[in-house]
């Protein structure tokens, strides 16, 4: 489903991806660990096509089509959806009226009809009880005075709504709560099919207990220098990432 | 700073050119009427002539330069037919209840004035002023100083016929009345003095819109002036849409005075003319009265909007409230001056001012300026000042969502837009302005896209 090759990516001028290799099949679950500075956000900002993040070398290959061809609403109407580690505030504009304009404008590029306000209602309802999601969240304007769990479970929720091909989740169990956090990896895991893959990036091992990884991927400079199955997190957990820095 | 500040400093500047504008028409000035109106009209002219027309060495003034106003030598304007027509193309102009000025003309024909409540009287202000004298006599004029703003003192010298809307006590008035000033002329560049003068009496309720229109292409000055009275727990809601040809001048000033727990709220959207000045002007006059100003204006090309509002809190225990909001494109320039005065019986004074706006282009420009005068010591007064253009980083989490960039932009400015235009209460107005604004605003969106690269 995702081939990433060599890919080289500069943010404010400064090299931080020096050669990314990649491969993510579908109903796979691939986590990306490794310490601060490694380059795990820049990977997947530069997925989802942040315009701050250059992509000076290499390729990516998302359903045989190239990704880094397309704008950023091109990647998401194709199935690509990006949880945001820090999610905007964006005052006046309301929560549901900006998801039915997301999912239509998804389903429009699918070539299915525009859901009507009753069908998109029904539908949120549904997501809605599975995030544990308050209705008033859904008046409000998008993540706006959202305490930092809403805003994590307001990113998950979207991607429900949503249904990618494929999820690359961006630390979001950072600053989260145990019941958020359970919350959370139950809607990641609520949503684990054959035909959907994940890419979960993460700092602590704590989250992959709940969602549990067919691989992890270490990366530490801005390559990946370590990848293994879901064992090799708890490793990480017990020895830290030092051992895998001095190798 | 003003980096002409010390050349207006020399003697030679400091005196006023003596030329007075708008000589041909000063000539063919309106007679008739009640005695003290003829006084008022030669007083108004005596003080035009003194003052000219402002300059930008006039601190009120710094920004907004109305020399081309002075420079068309615009005649008086006649009625003129084909007005009904022309009606159509504007925002809500087909209200039940609803005046029509023409050219400064009060309009029988075009006007609809049924089915209002005992008592209550709308229609022409020189109908108003012959037979409705002890009121109108008692209120025109009284909050518009002419001894010191020009373009009153040529509204004065001008005075003749506009809309009145007089309310007696308790009189509540469900349907909102619509006040229409049209100028404009086929062939001539005209100007046109309206006069607007409402009267709510104690316990009274009504809404009030006016709107300022013209053919589109013609080039023509309007220079208004309202006077809106608020008597004790009576309520004013007062809207103004200014909706005038892209190549007119638009001056004017609202001037309201609230009793002791009275409500007045205006909100007032821009959307025509070549160079604009709004002057919004509210006195909070008696304990426990409340005041709202807000306003939401849109300009592209190289337009000029520039709103001046003062708030003057002369009483205690008084919430007033502004949001002005601003979209601009091309090289448009805005200015935004917002003056809040609490004087020092004016204890418990709640103020809050805002004021926005969005540059959708490179070279559209605003001054803003808050002014706050505070002589009590028991008060609170907050206000903020946002200029800025979209934020970069809420359109890339919508376009992450799906949205293209210009759905995502789209739907950025309609917020920013909405956090006025909801506030409108009528809902055929409401709906009207919208459809106006995001027309307005499709067309300088596919100027910008044109220059975005």
């Amino acid at each position: 489903m995702l081939e990433i090759t060599r890919l080289q990516v500069t943010a404010e001028g400064k090299e931080i991806l020096k050669g990314i290799d990649l491969k993510v099949n579908k109903g796979e679950v691939h986590a990306i660990m490794g310490p601060n500075g490694s380059g795990k956000s820049t990977l997947a900002r530069a997925l989802s096509g942040h315009p701050e993040y250059q992509v000076t070398g290499g390729q990516v290959l998302f359903e045989g089509h190239d990704l880094l061809d397309m704008d950023p609403d091109e990647r998401a109407r194709e199935g690509v959806f990006m949880a945001f580690q820090y999610p905007v505030e964006i005052a006046g504009v309301n929560n549901a009226y900006f998801l039915k304009a997301a999912l239509n404008a998804k389903r429009k590029h699918q070539g299915l009809p525009e859901l009507d306000a009753m069908e998109f209602m029904a539908l949120v309802n549904d997501k809605a009880k599975l995030l544990d999601i308050d209705k008033s969240m859904l008046s409000r304007a998008v993540n706006e005075g959202f305490s930092g769990g809403e805003k994590k479970r307001n990113e998950i929720f979207q991607m429900a709504l949503l249904e990618p091909t494929l999820a690359i989740l961006d630390e979001t169990d950072s600053g989260l709560d145990i019941d958020a956090l359970k919350l959370v990896a139950n809607g990641v895991n609520a949503m684990r099919s054959p035909e959907r893959a994940f890419i979960v990036v993460t700092h602590y091992q704590r989250l992959l207990n709940y969602i549990v990884p067919d691989f992890v991927h270490v990366l530490s400079g801005g390559r990946i220098v370590k990848s293994g199955g879901k064992e090799l997190a708890l490793e990480l957990e017990q020895k830290g990432y030092g051992w895998i820095e001095a190798a | 700073m003003d980096r002409g500040g010390l050349n207006a400093m020399t003697p030679q500047l400091a005196e006023k050119p003596k030329l007075v504008p708008f000589a041909s028409a000063f000539e063919k000035r309106p007679q008739g009427g009640p005695r003290w109106l003829e006084d008022l009209r030669a007083r108004g002219a005596a003080r035009f002539a003194a003052l000219g027309l402002p300059t930008v060495r006039d601190e009120e003034w710094r920004f907004t330069n109305v020399a081309p106003i002075g420079a068309i030598d615009f005649s008086l304007a006649e009625p003129v037919s084909g007005v009904a027509e022309q009606l159509a193309g504007f925002a809500y102009t087909d209200a039940p209840v609803r005046l029509v000025v023409v050219n400064g003309r009060y309009d029988a024909t075009l006007s609809r004035t049924k089915g209002l409540p005992k008592g209550v009287r709308i229609g022409s202000l020189a109908q108003a002023m012959s037979d409705h004298a002890d009121v109108v006599q008692r209120y025109f004029g009284q909050l518009s100083d002419f001894t010191h703003r020009s373009f009153a003192a040529l509204n004065t010298a001008f005075v003749q016929d506009g809309a009145y809307v007089y309310l007696p006590d308790n009189a509540i008035v469900d349907a909102p009345i619509h006040i229409i000033f049209v100028t404009g002329a086929e062939a001539a560049r005209v100007m046109a003095h309206p006069r607007t003068l409402v009267v709510a009496g104690a316990g009274s309720q009504c809404r009030i819109v006016e709107s300022y229109i013209g053919t589109e292409g013609q080039t023509y000055f309007t220079n208004g002036v309202s006077e809106v009275f608020v008597a004790e727990n009576a309520i004013v809601d007062h809207y103004k849409v200014q909706q005038e040809s892209l190549d007119a001048f638009h001056v004017a000033s609202l001037h309201a005075h609230t009793a002791r727990s009275a409500t007045f709220s205006s909100h007032s959207f821009s959307l025509g003319g070549k160079l604009v000045r709004n002057d919004a002007l509210a006195i909070l006059d008696g304990e426990g009265g409340e005041c709202t100003l807000n306003g939401l204006y849109l300009a592209d090309r190289e337009r000029l909007i520039d709103n001046h509002t003062t708030i003057d809190h002369a009483k205690a225990h008084c919430p007033s409230h502004e949001i002005y909001k601003g979209i601009l494109g091309g090289t448009a320039r805005a200015v935004f001056n917002g003056k809040i005065i609490v004087r020092q019986d004016a204890q418990k004074t709640d103020a809050k001012q805002t004021n926005r706006a969005l540059l959708l282009t490179d070279g559209a420009t605003i001054n803003t300026k808050p002014q706050l005068e505070i002589f009590a010591d028991d008060v609170k007064c907050t206000h903020g000042a946002a200029i800025g253009q979209l934020d970069d980083d809420a359109i890339f989490y919508l376009r992450a969502r799906g949205l293209t960039y210009a759905e995502a932009r789209d739907m950025m400015i309609h917020a920013f837009a909405a956090e006025i235009l909801d506030r409108v209460k009528i809902e055929p107005l409401r709906e009207a302005l919208e459809a106006e604004l995001f027309e307005q605003l499709a067309r300088d969106l596919a100027e910008v896209d044109g220059t975005r690269t």
